[in-house]
């Protein structure tokens, strides 16, 4: 018997989360004013974990790799491990695994940024000044990752296919251009209504979806911060817990609508 | 000169859960007038404060600045009215990733279609009130508590506001930036056009600065007088309030 109470908080929480998703598209014509602010967290958000992905791109390809090499080899067909790597990747894994890592490192900073401006009267100031928050806060940031988590999916794809190819090479003794010839062959394919490699763009498009959910959760996690320090480590728990899980549910139905 | 009441508060009460803070809080300031509140800590002046420019709202009781009622005011006219308001808070709260010019350049860029270089103007001219000027590039987190304070201060007159509402203004300064931040605040509340509301501890700022002083205690106005008759109140409360830090009355 789950109490009413959470019930109610969960519905506050998800509610206020839809709210500030909605306000702060309301305010995108802000963009061009707000220049100097996003470049600043694109920075932030592209630049500062972009070693993160390359080497966790890399192993992931390599352990995609390595599976699909022990299923593969046991039918005589690992020379199609580059087909394995590369569609995994691009449907699933890449945007996955960089959204994952987006919500760890650049989604906790949001959460405890604005949870600190929250616990120090920062926001209230803002209010005061009749400072839109949204605007100076949260659109910069949105932004941000919007434009990051796609383009670090991207680079988590490049250099996981490259990873895969490795392992296959060294392990399953598939040539290299053997196994890339099959990988990008495999992306080739087009969608049925758009002409454009279908598995790359599905991958991208929930990559877009991922960065707008650990942005929205995360920042709206920040600005409801009470409670001092212990408040901002709080928010800043409640927002990866939270991001993590709302990628992992929105993932599985963004895989049936794109795949059924 | 007795004009309509620019800031009104009427049987003003307020809790958090079960923290009565405010229990009929009754009290107005006329246009151009200086009100200092004292009271002892954790009565609910910040509250008190914090409800004239609505980030509280009363549980019951009316709180009325310049005719609006500040529970029920749509939030256009609330945010035009801010932009004529200063509210130096208790802690500075300044934008900590910010430095300090860009802090009082801030409410300037978002709210006004000022130029750069008038901005720029106007962030040097407020620095030099509060004697901080070398610090204009440096990040709060670079400051002290008392530097905070007054670029707190300075930030919350950049607009030049009419309404202007300081908590503890001198808390954490030593004497001599006090009294020049005392002569800065005496100058704005001399003018007749600027309505004030001071929560102060000090006696001397109080005595500079207010035209009348309330006392707080227990969630209400206990006394309110001029400055003169307050310090010389034989009202026990303050008696025991005041220590001896009281005037003795020399009448009498
Ligand atoms: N947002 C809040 N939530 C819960 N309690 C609060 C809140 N704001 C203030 N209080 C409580 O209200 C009381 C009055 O607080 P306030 O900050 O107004 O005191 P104060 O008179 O300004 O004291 P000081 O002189 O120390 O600044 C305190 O007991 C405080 O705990
Ligand atoms: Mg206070």
């Amino acid at each position: 018997m789950i109490p009413t109470r959470l019930i109610v908080a969960f519905f506050r929480d998800w509610g206020f989360r839809l709210d500030l998703y909605l306000k702060v598209n309301a305010r995108l014509g802000d963009i061009p004013r707000r220049w100097q602010w996003i470049t600043e967290q694109l920075y932030q958000s592209g630049i500062g974990v972009l070693h993160v992905i390359l080497l966790v791109g890399t192993f992931i390809g390599m352990i995609a790799a390595l599976q699909a090499g022990i299923a593969l080899s046991t039918v005589g067909q690992q020379d199609q491990i580059g087909t394995f790597v590369a569609l995994g990747l691009a449907r699933e894994m890449a945007p996955f695994i960089t959204a994952i890592i987006l919500a760890a490192t650049v989604g906790s900073a949001y959460a405890a940024e604005l949870g600190t401006m929250a616990v120090s009267e920062e926001l209230e100031a803002l209010e005061v000044m009749s400072i839109d928050p949204l605007r100076l806060l949260v659109l910069p940031r949105l932004v941000a990752l919007l434009v990051m988590c796609p383009v670090l999916t991207i680079i988590c794809n490049i250099v996981g296919v490259l990873g895969g190819g490795f392992v296959a090479q060294a392990q399953y003794h598939v040539s290299f251009d053997l196994y890339m010839e099959l990988a990008l062959e495999a992306l080739r394919a087009t969608g049925t209504w758009i002409p454009l490699p279908k598995d790359i763009f599905a991958g991208l498009f929930k990559a877009f979806v991922f960065g707008a959910i650990v942005t929205v959760i995360s920042c709206s996690c920040g600005l409801r911060t009470h409670g001092g320090a212990l408040g901002v480590g709080t928010a800043t728990r409640r927002a990866v817990r939270d991001s993590i899980i709302a990628i992992i549910i929105s993932n599985y139905f963004m895989t049936w609508i794109i795949y059924r | 000169m007795s004009s309509s009441p620019i800031i009104r508060f009427k049987d003003v009460h307020k809790s958090f859960g079960s923290h009565n803070i405010l229990k009929g809080l009754t009290f107005d300031v006329e246009k151009g007038r200086t009100l200092a509140i004292m009271g002892p800590s954790g009565t609910g002046k910040s509250v008190t404060l914090r409800h004239i420019v609505g980030l509280l709202q009363p549980d019951s009781g009316l709180v009325e600045v310049e005719g609006h009622d500040m529970a029920h005011i749509p939030q256009a006219e609330i945010a035009e009215m801010r932009t004529r308001m200063g509210f130096v808070f208790q802690s500075g709260a300044l934008i900590n990733w910010m430095t300090v010019a860009d802090n009082l350049a801030l409410p300037l860029r978002e709210n006004t279609p000022l130029s750069e270089d008038e901005i720029a103007r106007r962030v040097s001219e407020k620095l030099d009130w509060v004697h901080i000027a070398d610090a204009a590039h440096k990040f709060p987190s670079e400051l002290s508590g008392g530097m905070k304070k007054r670029v707190g201060l300075a930030r919350a007159l950049i607009n030049d506001p009419d309404i202007i509402l300081y908590d503890e203004p001198n808390a954490g300064l030593d004497p001599e930036i006090a009294t020049a931040i005392n002569r800065v605040i005496c100058e704005l509340t001399n003018n007749l056009s600027v309505t004030s509301i001071v929560v102060e501890h000090r006696i001397p700022c109080v005595k500079a600065v207010a035209d009348e002083v309330i006392f707080l205690d227990e969630g209400r106005a206990l006394l309110r007088d001029t400055p003169k008759n307050f310090f010389s109140s034989e009202h026990p409360r303050l008696v025991r309030f005041l220590g001896d830090q009281r005037d003795i009355p020399t009448t009498t």
